[in-house]
């Protein structure tokens, strides 16, 4: 167990110190994301009528959400990466931990989760973003946040581990999120949306995280979300954990 | 560093290794004693390196047991991964990592403290001549420098037996040798190495024992000198001035020989009974037929002679060569 743990920090240690030496990747959780909320604050806003809420207030936790999750592509492609380079062969024939490359791995996310969402805060913060509850709400809808982000790096994990290359990383990987993300209340209230469409989005669970997080941060409408987000969070650990793990081992056996 | 004890480093019983249909390793047994090199050649897809991969944990064989240091495969695969390095035939090292950083994570993951790593790497770039590029990422390094590395991160932990899996494919000749000089430098220290390779002159200069495997099964096994000898001994190349004299010149030398000349191309082979005063004799017996000679040589059969008998293919042939022999 201490060893899992050492070995964990370790991979998650050489990830982020990977990112320094990768700018691109770096533009992809800091820049990436301050364009999509001017984009959504300054050109779709006008459009779109968020009841109770100032856009802009109803945007911030709708795109945290959603960076979030594309956070955890880099555990995909990182992954990716290192079965088609060969390093996952040098790791197993190492005396370390079995579980610590791909545990490392959905933890370095949690830190670059950590920055993206720290960025977004602060540029929400700058065009008009308040929180309406207390200090310890705003920091439980953090914590969610961090929780639900770790727990989709499992399910980006166990894509990276089954695809070939990180082409179809990415496109795989933006099929699945893509409408995830935008068919979900991240950006307009599901009530705006078609017969069908609505009644995805109300089960989606990021619907759920993002109405949790308007709960935590805005003083919004509970219904269940900040226990169906943690729900949903332990479920998708629970589920892809595993198949990960699988899939791990079936990459490195080839 | 070495094992001292009489007890072979690697030991390999029946190992059958299936993938599909395909059968990559037909019931191998092998025996390496500890502190020498034992070299498997084969070529592509002869089953080198899934051998490689049974033996260091990463694969698990269908049936068959091996051993390193005693140490079961299957069974004491965690002790056992203590005791082996592994260079693979990729460069299996972090490309956004510097050298020194690579060097220091794989101290780390093997249980030393970030000291005792760092001081580890140091002393490795040094070794392997890495040195001014120990803070530049991997990324930039040339394709010998990269091999250089991802060898010494197979050696952190000083390990007693090393598995080298095509160390020096892809490189060129002033990177080949030069690793090849890094290899004999850590024999001689004690170190065991198994070295997988499809160049013949590399086993012939590295491994005091050589396996031959194709298909999957192990169909040689000798020193370099006890396979040469088993094709028989030396033999005479004579090239002529004119190919229309090849009649005359082999009825002139069949008399050297026990079996009859052969001619390829224009190159004229006779194995002769003793290499004492061969070429004198077949100059002479040449002249007095009124043949002219273009080139005469006495060699030993080479390793790609080894190869050829043993296998019935050439040893670098692709997937389409051996079809055609097979």
């Amino acid at each position: 167990m201490r060893r899992l743990v050492t070995d964990t920090l370790i991979i998650a240690e050489r990830n982020v110190v990977r990112l320094k030496r990768a700018p691109e990747l770096l533009i992809g959780f800091t820049v990436q994301p301050i364009m999509f909320v001017l984009l959504f604050a300054y050109v779709f806003g006008g459009a779109i009528s968020t009841p109770g809420y100032s856009y802009i207030d109803y945007l911030i936790p709708g795109i945290i959400v959603q960076n979030i999750a594309f956070g955890g592509f880099a555990t995909a492609l990182g992954l990716n990466d290192d079965v088609r380079k060969g390093l996952i062969d040098r790791f197993r024939s190492l005396p370390m931990s079995r579980a610590a490359v791909l545990a490392g791995r959905t933890l370095s996310d949690v830190v670059t989760n950590t920055l993206s969402m720290t960025i977004l805060l602060i540029t929400g913060v700058i065009i008009g973003f308040t929180f309406q509850t207390t200090f310890l709400d705003a920091l439980a809808g953090i914590g969610i946040l961090l929780l639900f982000g770790y727990s989709f790096s499992w399910f980006l994990a166990f894509l990276g581990l089954l695809v070939s290359s990180p082409e179809s990383v990415n496109s795989v990987g933006f099929i699945a999120v893509f409408p995830l993300t935008f068919l979900s209340s991240a950006f307009v209230p599901v009530a705006s949306l078609p017969d069908g469409l609505q009644q995805f989005a109300e089960v989606n669970p990021f619907t759920i995280v993002v109405d949790s997080i308007r709960h935590l941060w805005l003083g919004g409408p509970n219904n269940n979300d900040v226990l169906g987000a943690v729900i949903w969070s332990l479920v998708i650990v629970g589920v892809f954990a595993p198949l990960a793990v699988g899939a791990y081992r079936r990459a490195a056996a080839r | 560093m070495a094992t001292t004890s009489d007890r072979p480093a690697i030991e390999v019983e029946g190992i059958v290794k299936h993938f599909g249909d395909v059968r990559a390793l037909d019931g191998v047994d092998l025996v390496a004693p500890p502190g020498q090199v034992l070299g498997l050649l084969g070529p592509n897809g002869a089953g080198k390196t899934t051998l490689v991969r049974v033996l260091t944990t990463l694969l698990k064989a269908d049936s068959g047991s091996a051993r390193v240091l005693g140490l079961d495969v299957v069974h004491d695969a965690g002790a056992l991964r203590e005791q082996i390095g592994l260079a693979g035939q990729y460069a299996a090292v972090d490309e956004n990592l510097t050298g020194l950083e690579n060097l220091t994570m794989v101290g780390r993951l093997y249980g030393e403290s970030r000291g005792q790593a760092k001081a580890r790497g140091r002393e490795l770039l040094e070794r392997f001549d890495l040195v001014d590029a120990s803070s530049k990422a991997a990324k930039t390094y040339s394709g010998g420098m990269r091999r250089r590395l991802d060898l010494a991160a197979a050696l952190v932990a000083r390990p007693p037996v090393l598995f080298l899996d095509e160390p020096t494919t892809g490189l060129d000749p002033r990177s080949r040798l030069s690793l090849w000089a890094m290899i004999e430098g850590l024999v001689a220290e004690g170190t065991t190495v198994l070295l997988t390779t499809q160049y013949l002159d590399e086993a012939d200069r590295l491994a005091d024992t050589i396996a031959v495997i194709d298909h999957g099964k192990l169909i040689a096994e000798g020193t370099p000198d006890q396979l040469k000898d088993r094709l028989g001994g030396e033999r005479l190349e004579v090239r002529l001035d004119d190919g229309a004299d090849t009649d005359a010149a082999v009825r002139a030398l069949t008399a050297m020989s026990d079996e009859p000349p052969s001619c390829e191309d224009g190159l004229l082979k006779v194995s002769v009974r003793q290499r004492r005063g061969s070429i004198v004799e077949a100059v002479r017996r040449l002249s007095d037929v009124g043949v002219g000679v273009d080139d005469l040589a006495l060699r030993r059969p080479t390793l790609d002679d080894v190869f050829l008998a043993f296998t019935g293919h050439a040893a670098e042939a692709d997937n389409e060569d051996e079809e055609e022999a097979a």
